[in-house]
């Protein structure tokens, strides 16, 4: 919150429906680190909806991906800490930001960890607004023909999109249904609730030999009241007073992660 | 500079000598779509690390008898080019050497944001392979034509960008395109190519055009399967005491604009060509970096003023309309990229 508001530029909304389920990847399931980043055997992670990058950028510069003041700089001229995920900044696996391109790189990813029997696994986050994108049904049928079960797409279902409610954009309901009919093992979550995304990770695969996919239900905006489920907070940015009101917001509803978690 | 001197240093530089290719009759000349998938074959014996990625594609690649022989090498992803494209990313994100074959005609127009993005922009080191390039599929209409792949590769960056001219060229190409860590676009067609040389030692690097022939009143630029009828209207010039230099210039970026230099301060003429639209290709290349440096003039034959080089410049290429049908030499012949044709627009242009 804080960078975006210093930047005036941002993804707030859709990067607090999706920071739950990123800081489980990173401090729980995915064997990744700063250590181990050009280790061939790493998990990887690749951002499909690139544009709530700010998350991402957080959540790498908690793991020690980089200092967490290198983020002053997010959005400023020449800064590599820009708007989209790109890998000149340490920790990011692939630059993306179009939309529809996360699920076909990391189905090629897969693809290499079974061509070399590696047992390293693939995380791609999309948002539900992107389904509509023809190459991720293209690479749904890969995954499942190749029966890629390390692979698992995490769609952070906050059911908008910045013209409006993503069932009246293009009502891609039901999501489970269609990807299940793909051939894909289907879990839902709370996307906010840690524990939950802690125990559905916990058992992957779902079903031998079947790509994975966890829909997240979230909320847009989590975490700040006047921004929960509001569309115009897409790309919003707080003034002052609204800044200093979500930041203490976001305080009071800081929970400390028990050591054992 | 003289050309010899030109090569020498060039043999020098490169210290990969590539054997000489003897007395290739050329009625055993192969397509370089045969010689692409043999090369591939080669390769994929020694190494695991090669594949290949195709959408439903591996026929009109020749690359059946590769997914026989190396059924754990070929990935095939159905009729579906931009998947096509970052399924490679991600292989080659993995140390894959992925060829990714398809058609050029869909490969550059429809998965062209995933080349982009996935491949050039997050410099995942792809050898995107575009088949039956140009107007090969010629009867085929404007949906099967690629001649906009130059122009939008061009505009991208941290793409290499290739037309092989002859099987050479391509055998080297795809040698070359495996052990090379940056992305590339290759394209080459279907027709059974003649060698520009019958005895060749010539080195092979990207960004580094191949003098085919020399003379001193006009250099002929040609890329991928035009350098052949280029060749050809050089032979037929020299009969009017027409002296051409033929240049293939097998790579289109980076631009060999050391060679163009040397073809500019020689000769008073230049006439580029190309299987590509008149926009964004080949020809406009040349013509831009013509018009934007300096030339010396010690030492020059051709006519230069205020160091700007005054010489004479010609495209030849597709032009801006609805493209005629027919075989890929059908529609050469009706656009005049032909040994007469070539030739004709060579001695119009020494008129002016």
């Amino acid at each position: 919150m804080k960078y975006i508001f210093h930047a005036n530029a941002g993804h707030t909304g859709g990067s607090l429906s999706c920071i739950d389920i990123l800081n489980v990847l990173y401090n729980h399931v995915m064997n990744v680190s700063p250590e181990n980043f050009k280790s061939p055997d790493r998990d990887r992670y690749i951002q499909s909806k690139g544009h709530s990058v700010e998350a991402l950028f957080v959540v790498l510069a908690d793991k020690g991906f980089y200092p967490e003041s290198d983020l002053n700089t997010l959005c400023k001229y020449n800064s590599h800490y820009i708007g989209h995920p790109t890998r000149k900044v340490n920790g990011v696996e692939q630059n993306t930001g179009a939309l529809g391109h996360g699920l076909p790189i990391s189905v090629g990813t897969a693809l290499a960890a079974k061509l070399d029997n590696r047992k390293f696994r693939v995380f791609t986050l999309l948002g539900d607004g992107e389904l509509p994108e023809g190459s991720n049904w293209e690479a749904a049928l890969t995954a499942s023909h190749y029966k890629l079960d390390n692979l698992c797409a995490i769609i952070d279902h906050n059911k908008l999109q910045i013209t409006g409610p993503t069932a009246e954009v293009c009502n891609t309901e039901p999501i489970d249904a269609k990807f299940e009919s793909f051939g894909w093992a289907v879990r839902h979550l709370d996307g906010h609730d840690l524990n939950e995304l802690k125990e559905t990770f916990d058992g992957l695969p779902f079903a031998a030999g079947k790509p994975n996919l966890v829909i997240a239900h979230t909320v847009k905006g989590k975490g700040v009241s006047y921004m929960e489920n509001v569309i115009k907070w897409h790309h919003g940015v707080p003034d002052e007073k609204q800044y200093q009101e979500a930041l203490s917001e976001l305080d009071n509803a800081m929970v400390t992660i028990p050591d054992d978690f | 500079m003289p050309w010899s001197l030109y090569l020498m240093i060039f043999k020098n530089k490169f210290n990969i000598v590539v054997g000489a290719v003897t007395e290739i009759e050329q009625g055993k000349a192969k397509a370089n779509l045969d010689v692409f998938s043999s090369t591939l074959q080669n390769l994929a014996e020694h190494d695991r690390d090669i594949i290949v990625v195709t959408s439903d594609s591996r026929g009109s690649g020749k690359l059946a008898p590769f997914g026989e022989k190396f059924p754990e090498q070929i990935v095939e992803v159905g009729i579906a080019e931009q998947n096509l494209i970052g399924v490679a990313a991600g292989l080659a994100s993995c140390g894959k050497k992925v060829f990714a074959v398809s058609p050029a005609c869909f490969l550059t127009a429809r998965a062209l944001e995933q080349i982009k993005n996935d491949v050039a922009y997050s410099d995942n080191p792809v050898k995107v392979i575009g088949i039956s390039a140009g107007v090969s599929y010629g009867a085929l209409g404007t949906t099967h034509h690629s001649l906009h792949d130059f122009a939008v590769l061009r505009a991208i960056n941290n793409i290499i960008v290739v037309a092989p001219a002859d099987n050479f060229e391509t055998e080297q190409a795809i040698k070359l395109a495996a052990k090379t860590d940056q992305p590339i676009y290759l394209r080459f067609g279907k027709k059974p190519m003649p060698l520009l040389k019958e005895v060749n030692d010539d080195v092979f690097e990207f960004g580094k055009g191949r003098i085919i022939t020399e003379g001193n009143h006009v250099a002929i630029i040609a890329t991928g399967e035009t350098v052949y009828p280029a060749l050809q209207a050089a032979k037929k010039l020299k009969e009017q005491n027409i002296a051409a230099t033929v240049i293939s210039m097998h790579t289109i970026k980076p631009l060999d604009t050391r060679l163009l230099k040397m073809a500019a301060e020689k000769c008073k003429a230049i006439v580029t060509v190309e299987e590509h639209s008149i926009y964004g290709g080949l020809g406009e290349a040349c013509a831009s970096w013509l018009l934007q440096n300096v030339f010396n003039k010690e030492g020059s034959e051709s006519p230069s003023f205020g160091g700007v080089w005054g010489g004479l410049f010609k495209i030849i290429a597709i032009p801006d309309e609805y493209t005629v049908t027919g075989s890929q030499q059908d529609i050469f012949n009706h656009y005049g990229i032909n040994e007469k044709g070539i030739a004709e627009q060579v001695t119009k242009l020494l008129k002016k």
